[in-house]
C-alpha cells in the first residue's frame, strides 16, 4: 500500500492508504481527526470543508495522494492553541451553532473566504455553498461580517 | 385524592449517596410534567424521602467534590439547545456558575419520560429541574450553616459557592458530603419567583458552543468504540426492494473487508474504513426484487390523495365561497449528520450508541429483535447532528444491532446521504381542500378536508422496523381543522383521509401543522383579498387570542407592514398557535424572477411564556424560517416508479446561504407564564408567510409545494 506524507495541522504525518482514498476517511478513520464531518461524500453539502495549502477543499472528494507534501488544515488546527481564530471567535460571539455538525465546515469555508476576500460583499457570502440544515444562515452571515470587521 | 394540586410543586427525593444527590420524577406523558406532581405539603416532606440505587424516571442532580453540578438529562440534544436551557434552570436555582453545570445525556431507561419531541422538553422540565436545584441549594446552605455555626438564613449563594456575612465562603463541592446528610433544610426549598431570575430569561450562548467551533463536539460517528468497524449497507434501488441473490466474491476479495452479511434491508459490509466499506459495497453483485411501490410514481400517488380527501361540508345557504386546493410533496428530514449507530452485540448483552429521541422504546425494540432481555441492552444516547423528527425512529440502530449480531463483532454503521434521502423517512405528501364561506363581509363557515400518505404496517415495508409506537408518539400537536379555531370563522368543520402505502414516513418538525396550518394561512390571505381587506387588518379583527394578536402586531410594526415595495417584491404574513405558544412571521420576498425567488427579510415574533434562553429561542425561530422557505419554495422529494429521485443536497434543494434572508430578526414577547413549546412553533407561520408573500409579489395563487420543484 502506498504511503503518503503531508503536514496535518502543523505536524508531519505519514499514512498508508490507497492513493484514491478520500482525504476525509484518511483523516477520520486512520488519523482519528473527526472535526471534518461526512455529510454527503460528493462535495455537495460541504460539511467536511478543510484547507489544503490554505485553500478551501472538500476532503470527501480529494484523494489522499493529492495531499502529498502539502499542508492540510482541519477545524482542529485553526485556532492558535487556546486562542481562537477570529472566525471561531465571531462564531462564538454570535452563538451561530445549533446542532453544530456543519459548523466546522462553515468556519473553514469562511476562514478561506476571508483570506482571499477580507471584506466580502453580500454576494460573496451568498456564494458559500455549505448547507446548514438547522438554518443558521443569518447568524453565519452576521459572524462573517463581524470577523471581517475585525471586531 | 381530589385535592387541588399546584402546578408549581414538584416532589424531590434524596438519593442515598456520599455526595449531595437529589432527584425529581418526570411524568410519563410527553406533553406535561403533571405526572410528577405530588403533594409537597403536610407531614411528608418530600426531600426526606430516600430512594436508592436507580435514576429510572428521575431527573438526577449531583454536586461533585470537584464543584461540578451534574444532571443526567433524559432528553437528547440535537441542536435545539435543551442542554443549555436545562443548565440555565439549574444554575439559576442553585446560584451556580453556568460553566460549573454539566448536562450529560442519560442512557436509555426502562421507564419514565425520556421522550424528546412535541416541543415538550422545556415545558416538561421547567418545574422539576428548578425544584431539584432549589432543594439542593437549601441543603448546601444548611450544611454550610452547620459548619460555620451561623443561622442558615444569613447565608448567600453565588458562583457555585456559599458565602457567610463575615466573608467566609465555601464551594458547593466542599459542602457536598455534609449536604448529602441534610434531611431537613432550614431554608426554603422553593424555586425563586420570576422577578428574581438572573439566568433564566437572559440571552445565553450555548454551553457546547466552544466544543462545536473547535471540532471537539462528539457525534456517534466520532466515537471510538473498541473494535467497532465502519459499516455500510447496499440498499435496493426502490423503496422496500429485496435481495434476490448476492455475489459477494469480488467484494470480499478487496483489501480491508472484514464481513459481508445479508440483512433485511440489503447487504452490509464491515471494513477497515468507510472508504473500504463503500468500495466493497459497490463491488457487490446483487440482484434485487423491486419493492411494493415499483409501479407507483408521484402522479399516481397524487391522484389517490385527491380521491382520498373527504367531502367538504355544504356551505351555509346564501354564502359566497373562497375555495382552494393544495398539494404538498414528500420532504426529507435530512439532518446534517446521517443516521449513524455503533452496536456491540454479544451472546449475553448488547451495547448501542446513537442519537435517539425515544431511547426507551428503541431499547425494547432492539432487545426484542436481537433476542435479549431488555435489562441486557444498554443504549447510550449521543448528541445528534440535527433531527427535525428523524431521530424519533431508530431504524439505523436496530439495523446496526442486527448486523453486529450476525457479523459477531462490534460495528459502526453509517447510512450514506443517498441512503438517508432515498430510503426515508419523509414528511408525508398531503392534499388539502379548503372552503371559506362568507356572508356580508364575514366568514361564516370554514371547512378543511385533507388526505395524506400513511405508512401501511406489514412486514414488507423496510420501515416496519424502528417505528415510533403510539405510546411515545408526540402528543397530537396540530390544531385540527375541526378544532375551535384560531379565527372567528363561524362554523368550522374538518375531516381527513389517508392513502396507505408501504413507504417510510416520519414526523417532520411541526408535524401536521406544517401543511395544515400553512394551507389555512394562505386561504386567510385569499379571504382577505376577496373581501378587499388588508391581510394584517383582517387577521387582527378575526383572530381570537390575545397572544396571537400581540405577536401579529409586533411583526407588523417591527417589519413595517405595508411599506412600499418595488414591482415583483412583496411582504407576506402568517400566524400560528400551538404548544401554549403563539408566533407571527412577516417576510419580504424578491420574486422578480418567479422561478428563482429570494426571501430577503424575515421578522418573527413569539410568545412562548417564559423564554428560558431568548437567544436559543431566536435560533429555533430562525431555523423554522429556513424550513418554511425551503419547503415552500424548493425542497421536496419526487417518487419515480417506487424510488426516491433525489439522493443528496445537490438535488434535495434545502436552502443554502443564497436562499436565506439577508436580514432576520426575532422578537420575544415578555411573559411570566410557565414555558410553552417553541422548537417547532415557527414552521407553519414561516411557510404561510413565504407563500403569501410569493402570491402578493407574483399575483398568483400558489397551490403546489414546493413551488419550484
Amino acid at each position: 500500500m502506498p504511503s503518503h506524507s503531508f503536514t496535518l495541522n502543523g505536524k508531519r504525518v505519514t499514512v498508508e492508504a490507497p492513493a484514491d482514498m478520500p482525504l476525509l476517511w484518511v483523516l477520520r478513520d486512520l488519523l482519528d481527526v473527526t472535526g471534518p464531518k461526512y455529510g454527503c461524500g460528493v462535495g455537495a453539502c460541504r460539511a467536511c470543508t478543510s484547507h489544503l495549502d490554505g485553500d478551501e477543499i472538500q476532503p470527501c472528494v480529494v484523494p489522499v495522494a493529492d495531499c502529498a507534501g502539502r499542508e492540510v488544515t482541519t477545524i482542529e488546527g485553526l485556532a492558535d492553541g487556546d486562542r481562537l481564530h477570529p472566525v471561531q471567535q465571531a462564531w462564538l460571539d454570535c452563538d451561530v451553532a445549533q446542532c453544530g455538525f456543519c459548523q466546522p465546515g462553515q468556519i473553514m469555508a469562511t476562514a478561506a473566504l476571508l483570506k482571499k476576500t477580507p471584506r466580502p460583499t453580500d454576494a460573496d457570502i451568498d456564494r458559500i455553498e455549505n448547507v446548514c440544515r438547522c438554518g443558521t444562515y443569518s447568524r453565519i452571515r452576521e459572524a462573517i461580517e463581524r470577523a471581517a470587521a475585525g471586531r | 385524592m381530589a385535592r387541588q394540586l399546584s402546578r408549581r410543586q414538584f416532589v424531590v427525593y434524596s438519593l442515598a449517596a456520599t455526595t449531595l444527590t437529589v432527584a425529581a420524577p418526570l411524568g410519563c406523558d410527553g406533553s406535561t410534567a403533571q405526572g410528577a406532581e405530588e403533594p409537597a405539603d403536610g407531614d411528608r416532606r418530600a426531600s426526606d424521602v430516600l430512594v436508592t440505587g436507580t435514576d429510572a424516571e428521575m431527573l438526577v442532580l449531583e454536586v461533585t467534590p470537584a464543584n461540578k453540578v451534574v444532571v443526567r438529562l433524559p432528553r437528547v440534544e440535537v441542536g435545539q439547545g435543551v442542554t443549555t436551557a436545562v443548565a440555565m434552570m439549574i444554575a439559576e436555582e442553585l446560584d451556580a456558575r453556568l460553566a460549573d453545570v454539566d448536562i450529560p445525556l442519560a442512557d436509555a431507561r426502562s421507564e419514565g419520560n425520556q421522550f424528546t419531541g412535541g416541543s415538550s422538553s422545556v415545558s416538561s422540565l421547567y418545574g422539576p429541574a428548578r425544584q431539584l436545584a432549589a432543594t439542593a441549594r437549601a441543603k448546601l446552605v444548611t450544611a454550610a450553616a452547620r459548619r460555620w455555626h451561623v443561622p442558615a438564613r444569613t447565608l448567600r449563594t453565588r458562583d457555585t459557592r456559599v458565602f457567610a456575612p463575615d466573608g467566609r465562603s465555601a464551594t458547593f463541592g466542599s459542602l457536598t458530603r455534609s449536604a448529602a446528610r441534610i434531611t431537613r433544610p432550614t431554608v426554603p426549598t422553593r424555586p425563586k419567583p420570576a422577578s428574581k431570575h438572573r439566568v433564566i430569561g437572559r440571552p445565553t450562548t450555548r454551553i457546547d458552543a466552544r466544543d462545536i467551533i473547535t471540532g471537539k463536539a462528539t457525534y456517534t460517528g466520532d466515537l471510538t468504540v473498541a473494535g467497532a468497524k465502519p459499516t455500510v449497507v447496499a440498499r435496493p434501488p426502490t423503496l422496500g426492494g429485496k435481495v434476490v441473490s448476492v455475489d459477494s466474491r469480488a467484494a470480499r476479495a478487496l483489501p480491508g473487508v472484514h464481513e459481508v452479511v445479508r440483512i433485511d434491508g440489503g447487504v452490509a459490509v464491515v471494513a477497515d474504513t468507510f472508504h473500504h466499506a463503500f468500495q466493497a459495497r459497490d463491488a457487490l453483485r446483487i440482484k434485487w426484487a423491486p419493492g411494493p411501490l415499483a409501479n407507483l410514481s408521484d402522479s399516481g400517488i397524487r391522484s389517490r390523495l385527491r380521491a382520498a380527501v373527504p367531502k367538504l361540508q355544504n356551505p351555509p345557504p346564501g354564502s359566497a365561497q373562497t375555495e382552494a386546493e393544495f398539494e404538498f410533496a414528500f420532504v426529507s428530514h435530512a439532518p446534517m449528520e446521517v443516521l449513524t449507530a455503533v452496536a456491540d452485540v454479544r451472546a449475553g448483552r448488547a451495547e448501542i450508541w446513537f442519537s435517539s429521541q425515544t431511547p426507551t422504546s428503541a431499547r425494547e425494540d432492539i432487545a426484542s429483535a436481537i433476542g435479549l432481555p431488555v435489562s441486557k441492552v444498554r443504549i447510550h444516547v449521543v448528541r445528534g447532528g440535527g433531527s427535525f423528527g428523524r431521530r424519533l425512529n431508530h431504524d439505523a440502530a436496530l439495523e446496526a444491532a442486527l448486523i453486529s449480531k450476525k457479523a459477531r463483532r462490534p460495528v459502526k454503521l453509517m447510512w450514506s446521504r443517498a441512503d438517508d434521502i432515498r430510503h426515508g423517512r419523509m414528511r408525508p405528501a398531503s392534499q388539502h381542500r379548503i372552503r371559506a364561506s362568507h356572508d356580508r363581509g364575514r366568514v361564516v363557515a370554514f371547512a378543511h378536508a385533507m388526505s395524506s400518505v400513511s405508512e401501511s404496517s406489514g412486514k414488507q415495508g423496510l420501515s416496519a422496523q424502528g417505528g415510533v409506537r403510539a405510546a411515545v408518539r408526540a402528543p397530537a400537536a396540530a390544531p385540527l381543522p375541526s378544532d375551535s379555531g384560531l379565527y372567528n370563522f363561524g362554523r368550522l368543520s374538518g375531516d381527513s383521509g389517508s392513502v396507505d402505502l408501504p413507504i417510510p414516513l416520519g414526523a417532520w418538525r411541526s408535524v401536521d401543522s406544517g401543511t395544515v396550518r400553512t394551507a389555512q394561512e394562505i386561504v386567510v390571505d385569499e379571504i382577505a383579498r376577496g373581501l378587499g381587506k388588508d391581510p394584517v387588518a383582517f387577521r387582527r379583527t378575526t383572530l381570537r387570542g390575545k397572544a396571537v394578536k400581540a405577536v401579529l402586531d409586533k411583526v407588523a410594526s417591527a417589519g413595517k407592514w405595508g411599506r412600499t415595495m418595488p414591482a415583483g417584491h412583496a411582504q407576506g404574513v402568517a400566524v400560528h398557535e400551538e404548544y401554549d405558544s403563539a408566533v407571527a412571521c412577516l417576510v419580504e420576498i424578491d420574486a422578480v424572477d418567479p422561478k428563482n425567488p429570494r426571501v430577503t427579510k424575515v421578522v418573527m415574533a413569539a410568545d412562548v411564556g417564559t423564554a428560558v434562553n431568548p437567544r436559543g429561542l431566536q435560533a429555533q425561530l430562525m431555523g423554522t424560517a429556513v424550513d418554511g422557505i425551503s419547503t415552500i419554495l424548493r425542497a421536496g422529494l419526487h417518487i419515480d416508479r417506487g424510488a426516491v429521485r433525489e439522493s443528496s443536497f445537490a438535488d434535495f434543494h434545502y436552502a443554502r446561504q443564497r436562499h436565506a434572508p439577508q436580514h432576520f430578526e426575532a422578537h420575544i414577547l415578555p411573559s411570566d407564564r410557565d414555558p410553552g413549546g417553541a422548537g417547532e412553533l415557527g414552521v407553519p407561520a414561516a411557510a404561510g408567510a413565504v407563500a403569501n408573500a410569493y402570491a402578493r409579489a407574483t399575483g398568483t395563487k400558489p397551490r403546489r409545494f414546493p413551488l419550484n420543484f
